[in-house]
């Protein structure tokens, strides 16, 4: 593609997107390097060990770890299938069910977990769950979740069924089959990447939030994060390092898949 | 990802009818655990606190009242305007706002500088960004944390250097939260800006240089204005988040950097104990955001016509 000449004059915006990338990285570069620290002093470099990644599966706080780490992924995948079910449906809604009363409505109501901030929606479920005699626990950690992975799951289901033609769908109805033989022989065959990717990124904000988690979780229960900020707050200790470095390398796996699916649904079009 | 949609998908109408029964599981989930609860609270915010959290159901404006009335120790002398939660509000509205301003001087041209790569090489700059916006933003708000430590590695790398002679205190400051929002929001700034310029008609350039325009008047009076819904929609998605921020005043900032998130968690989990006034507080927030969404809707709407 030819670039206008006037254009290249932008000459200072690569390094600022370099900066951009530098700043973006490099504490997090830093912290993993130091999760490797030998030392017991965390900032003087004492040279490679593992051994506060050992000390996370058999050190002293290896239980607390572990029960918090089975908590979080149990409740990201529930969660993240749960929303994903709901995205799709309603992305069949809004993208295969025409004009409806409501519709502007809904796409609204599914956008509005992104609207209010996160710390009114942390306060009000815990005083909803509260006032109508829940007990705070792993299921309203659960629930609470679902509705905020809706809408991460929702964009990318939505912007896939857009740009997958109906008319495989139509030729399918034209033969007889059911809306739903349609939906289930045709349409979801043609969606898996975006489902796929729609439910990878409700799993990394379910596994990711802190704040609302902290406020539905109840007494005794704890996930990764309601953990790891509960430690850091008696200071940062080489033992979160390693478990922060971990979690960003799971992080970055499940987004580095979710965009190798999305690039190989956009491929084979 | 270029082109969008074909015409004929967004028209199609194969599962008529269906559509209210499809969206119905959307429609309970997020009616009940989050249109509900905000109903709840606002009600909430109107009742009687407990002392060690909880809410007796009386009706009172109490909770707004302590908010912006100061009636003095007892209670009982003239009523004036309470500046502490005000000045809160307005220190987190300002801390947003810079954060914005700081996004949107290293976003914009970061957005611009990916967006005229070519194709290939667009999306793994893209993929560069996306990345730490999927870390866990306790883990990245832990991280600038380490760094700016008082013996980080940031101090001990400009004392190495001669920079500095002591280490300079970072930590628990104005600049601190500051660093944080900047650092946890950037690339909510950089992803709907690059949008936005990936969509844009570089020919419109051509012709405007052909005109004798210099690159900076392109840049103003032609590429902004086509730009500018991706930059607007930038500017929400960091300010928003920031003004109700919580890990970055509450692990980079100290008491002397309070934001509306701790004020509001402080009523919910801390020594504070005040339902109703958290409660109220929060209510306090969500129209300030609310409100700056509606003028977005607004002139975004405007903008169509």
């Amino acid at each position: 593609m030819a670039k206008p000449v006037d254009l290249r004059r932008f000459t200072g915006f690569r390094a600022i997107t370099w900066l951009c990338l530098f700043v973006l990285y490099a504490p997090l570069v830093i912290v993993a390097i130091y999760s490797f620290n030998d030392s017991t002093s965390i900032t003087r470099w004492g040279g490679f060990s593992l051994k506060w990644y050992v000390d996370v599966f058999t050190g002293p706080e290896a239980p607390k770890f572990r029960d918090a780490a089975i908590n979080s992924f149990t409740i990201a995948i529930g969660a993240a299938i749960c929303a994903t079910l709901i995205a799709t449906a309603a992305a069949v809604a809004m993208n295969r069910a025409g004009r409806f009363k409501g519709k502007t409505a809904s796409l609204a109501l599914i956008n509005l977990p992104l609207m209010v901030p996160e710390i009114v929606t942390a306060v009000a479920s815990l005083v909803f769950f509260i006032t109508i005699g829940f007990q705070t626990g792993l299921l309203t950690i659960f629930l609470a979740h679902v509705v905020f992975c809706i809408p991460f799951a929702y964009l990318p289901i939505s912007a896939r069924m857009q740009s997958v033609p109906d008319m495989y769908e139509q030729a399918a109805m034209d033969l007889y089959a059911t809306p739903w033989k349609a939906f289930r022989l045709v349409l979801l065959p043609l969606m898996v990447p975006g489902i796929l990717s729609g439910f990878l990124l409700a799993f990394i904000i379910s596994l990711d939030d802190f704040l609302i988690t902290n406020f539905v979780k109840g007494a005794g229960v704890e996930t990764l994060p309601t953990a790891i900020f509960g430690s850091v707050k008696q200071g940062i200790k080489p033992n979160i390092m390693a478990i922060s470095t971990l979690l960003l390398g799971v992080s970055v796996v499940f987004v580095t898949l979710s965009w190798i699916i999305g690039r190989a649904g956009q491929s084979k079009r | 990802m270029a082109g969008g949609a074909p015409a004929g998908a967004s028209n199609s109408e194969i599962y008529k009818g269906n559509g209210p029964k499809l969206l119905l599981p959307a429609w309970v989930f997020i009616g009940i655990f989050l249109v509900m609860p905000v109903g709840i609270m606002a009600v909430y915010s109107f009742l009687t606190k407990e002392f060690r959290g909880g809410v007796i159901w009386e009706f009172t404006w109490a909770a707004y009242d302590q908010f912006f009335l100061n009636r003095g120790l007892f209670g009982d002398e003239p009523p004036s305007i309470e500046w502490t939660y005000i000045g809160i509000f307005w220190r987190s509205i300002w801390q947003a706002g810079l954060a914005t301003v700081l996004c949107l001087l290293i976003g914009f041209p970061t957005a611009w500088f990916i967006a005229t790569r070519a194709a290939k090489e667009r999306s793994v700059w893209l993929f560069l960004i996306t990345v730490p916006y999927w870390v866990n933003l306790l883990i990245r708000t832990v991280s600038m944390k380490f760094l700016i430590r008082d013996t980080g590695p940031l101090n001990e790398f400009l004392l190495a250097l001669g920079v500095i002679d002591a280490p300079l205190a970072l930590v628990n400051t104005n600049f601190a939260v500051q660093l944080g929002l900047f650092y946890s929001y950037l690339p909510f700034m950089v992803l709907p800006i690059y949008a936005a310029v990936e969509r844009y008609d570089f020919s419109l350039s051509e012709a405007a240089a052909d005109l004798y325009a210099s690159s900076w008047q392109t840049l103003r009076l032609v590429i902004l204005p086509v730009v500018k819904p991706g930059i607007v929609a930038g500017c929400i998605l960091v300010f928003v988040p920031s003004l109700g921020a919580f890990l970055a005043p509450d692990l980079l900032g100290g008491a002397k950097t309070f934001m509306i998130g701790s004020l509001i968690e402080e009523q919910f989990k801390g020594a504070a104990g005040n339902w109703p006034f958290g409660a109220a507080a929060s209510m306090i927030l969500l129209t300030i955001v609310m409100g700056v969404l509606l003028i977005h809707a607004r002139a975004q709407t405007k903008g169509e016509r």
